[in-house]
């Protein structure tokens, strides 16, 4: 009986198997993407023609507790990544550890310093042309094409954390244009975070085992940069100035 | 000597000034080009110092260009018959003064190949932005003004560009004040008063620039300046010097008061090195005191060369006062962790050097030179050459 039900006419229908084929095929598919669109989500990675979002602020806390005076591995990270050495006074530092001693109890402490990534920077403010500016999500970068080197900028950063570029450069990261005339800083490796990544400086700090560099969304709640900005105690450098920066201190 | 004879000499002459400052400014160029294909590491200025004795060239003439501006704003706003004469010349010097700063400024540029992208992008919260426009329309005002005094039909209108023009040279310096003014972040700017004090710095400066100048001009042609005039000249030029000192005080004890500005301030009057030896023997002794004292001077305050010489020390005092202003505070490091003590391979925590280069001074006296080129042919083309009715001189001189 179920045999003879089994050759229905309808059953065996090329139009029917056509219709498996389709759900089949869809079914594989979608377990294909499934862990790929999980984990892009997870990275909050965004699609390459989709605009930088403002409910998104990338940010840093930086533990100096775990920062070991003499280890320079974020800043080695960052040099690689971007294409940059040297400690001349007219080399480029997007990045450099800090050493800082409170002279009355003699405490020391060791830190890494780079762009802070402000949410009212003034080096956007003082840019004559607006090459300094502000992405949505709260990177702050420089528009190589329209800086014209006036190193204003320079002046206006409380935390000397832009380079001027001040030779002609060789053998330069595709991902990270730089150009002599121009003036650089940390871009938090805007090229990485839109791939769904972090920035190298963080990469390398996890990699070797100190954990002293945390990245995450500032404005994500659930995220443990904020749970850890909204519990412990983080300081702002140069909080006097009011620029709300979005790269935090811990433990100084 | 026939007045013939006389021409032909002067005709030389000039080819031969204008030949050496075209000279001056092509050399500034070379070096300006020299900077640009080599980039700005053959040059003092580093990650720390970011601005250089360009900028201070720069700056001096850009102030001095709205000072010497006052002197046609005395004539025609004030209506001073011996400024009013000078009035033409004064817009003269203000625009090549003007020019000669801007090409500076710009061609220290990291990208100087960039200055369209300066002219059609503009930022308008950026002081400098703001700026771009002051000067471009200083520029207008300044020739509409001048040719208001200089075209017979249009006298009538003289005084309201006249007017204009003063106005919009106090926002102008007020705006280039402001550079240094509003940056927050830096110990030695981020005050108010800069502002006001350019104002008073340039009415310094611009008025010894311009009794420098008018002293060459009459030499070169043989006439001698009526004593009454300079002597009028002279006590506002010693007015004008007290008044950048009382300004230069005021924004030292500010500075003194606050707790935090003290380590700054014993950097630049006490252990500073170069910037305290510039500021106490360059600016307050050689450009304020003894220009002071001689102008003032009963006897030699009375003697041309000396309000000249009194007027050659002024504008030197006024380039050390801005190496003190532009590069000291430059040289101060930035104060991250107040009452810490730091140190990094970037030099935080430490005064920082400069030593400028050649190419950086060449640049700077090419743009001198350009302000002088462009004064020489202007003065050869046009008649720049003050005017004097000298029944107004003596009877000003009898009521001075």
């Amino acid at each position: 009986m179920s045999n003879s039900m089994d050759k229905t006419p309808e059953n065996n229908s090329p139009d029917k198997k056509r219709r498996q084929f389709i759900g089949y095929s869809a079914a594989m598919a979608g377990l294909a993407i499934a862990p790929g669109v999980t984990l892009f989500d997870l990275a909050h990675g965004r699609a390459p023609e989709e605009a930088a979002s403002s409910k998104v602020r990338w940010g840093m806390l930086i533990d100096s507790g775990k920062c070991a005076s003499g280890c320079n591995d974020c800043v080695s990270a960052c040099g690689t990544e971007n294409g940059f050495s040297g400690s001349r006074e007219t080399d480029s530092q997007w990045i450099r550890k800090v050493e800082i001693k409170d002279l009355r109890i003699g405490q020391s402490h060791s830190l890494p310093m780079m762009c802070q990534h402000c949410e009212h920077p003034p080096c956007v403010d003082v840019c004559p042309t607006g090459a300094s500016f502000k992405r949505a999500d709260g990177i702050v970068l420089v528009d190589r094409h329209i800086c014209i080197g006036c190193r204003y900028c320079m002046m206006a950063c409380p935390y000397k954390a832009r380079s001027f570029v001040h030779e002609e450069l060789h053998d330069q990261n595709p991902d990270v244009p730089r150009g002599k005339g121009c003036v650089e800083s940390c871009t938090l490796c805007v090229h990485r975070i839109d791939r769904g990544g972090q920035p190298a400086c963080a990469d390398a700090c996890t990699a070797a085992g100190h954990n002293a560099i945390l990245f995450g969304d500032l404005n994500d709640p659930n995220s443990e940069i904020s749970k850890r900005v909204a519990t412990l105690a983080t300081t702002q450098v140069r909080a006097d100035l009011g620029l709300n920066v979005g790269v935090r201190y811990q433990g100084i | 000597m026939n007045i013939e004879a006389f021409r032909k000499i002067e005709g030389q002459a000039f080819y031969a000034l204008a030949g050496l400052l075209g000279l001056v400014v092509l050399i500034g160029f070379g070096a300006a080009h020299y900077m640009e294909t080599h980039g700005h590491v053959v040059t003092g200025m580093t990650n720390q110092i970011v601005w250089g004795l360009p900028h201070v060239f720069a700056v001096f003439m850009i102030v001095a260009a709205s000072g010497v501006l006052n002197v046609a704003s005395i004539g025609s706003v004030f209506g001073k018959p011996v400024y009013k004469a000078r009035a033409p010349l004064s817009g003269l010097l203000a625009i090549a003064l003007l020019a000669g700063g801007l090409t500076v400024l710009m061609l220290d540029l990291g990208r100087p190949d960039r200055l369209i992208v300066a002219m059609t992008h503009f930022n308008f919260k950026s002081i400098f932005a703001l700026n771009v426009i002051l000067y471009t329309g200083f520029f207008a005002i300044v020739a509409v003004y001048i040719w208001t005094m200089m075209e017979r039909k249009m006298h009538a209108y003289s005084k309201y560009a006249g007017f204009s023009a003063f106005i919009w040279r106090l926002a102008l310096t007020t705006a280039t004040g402001s550079i240094f003014g509003f940056l927050v972040a830096r110990q030695a700017y981020s005050s108010a008063i800069l502002a006001p004090m350019f104002i008073i710095m340039s009415f310094s400066y611009g008025l010894a620039v311009f009794i420098l100048v008018q002293s060459f001009m009459y030499l070169w042609n043989g006439l001698e300046l009526d004593p009454a005039i300079l002597r009028r000249m002279k006590n506002l030029l010693a007015t004008f010097a007290g008044a950048v000192l009382y300004f230069t005080i005021v924004y030292h004890l500010t500075n003194l008061y606050f707790a935090k500005q003290a380590a700054f301030e014993q950097f630049i009057l006490v252990d500073g090195g170069i910037f305290t030896t510039l500021f106490w023997v360059g600016q307050i002794f050689i450009g304020t005191l003894i220009p002071i004292a001689l102008l003032l001077h009963p006897t030699l305050g009375a003697n041309c060369k000396t309000v000249i010489w009194s007027a050659l020390l002024i504008v030197v005092g006024g380039f050390a006062q801005l190496y003190v202003i532009i590069i000291g505070g430059q040289a101060f490091p930035l104060e991250l962790f107040p009452g810490m003590q730091e140190s990094s391979t970037f030099f935080d925590g430490a005064i920082h050097y400069y030593h400028p280069s050649l190419p950086e001074l060449l640049l700077g006296i090419g743009g001198i030179g350009m302000a002088l080129l462009i004064t020489t042919i202007a003065v050869r083309v046009l008649r720049f050459i003050p005017q004097d009715d000298f029944h107004h001189v003596s009877k000003e001189a009898l009521t001075d």
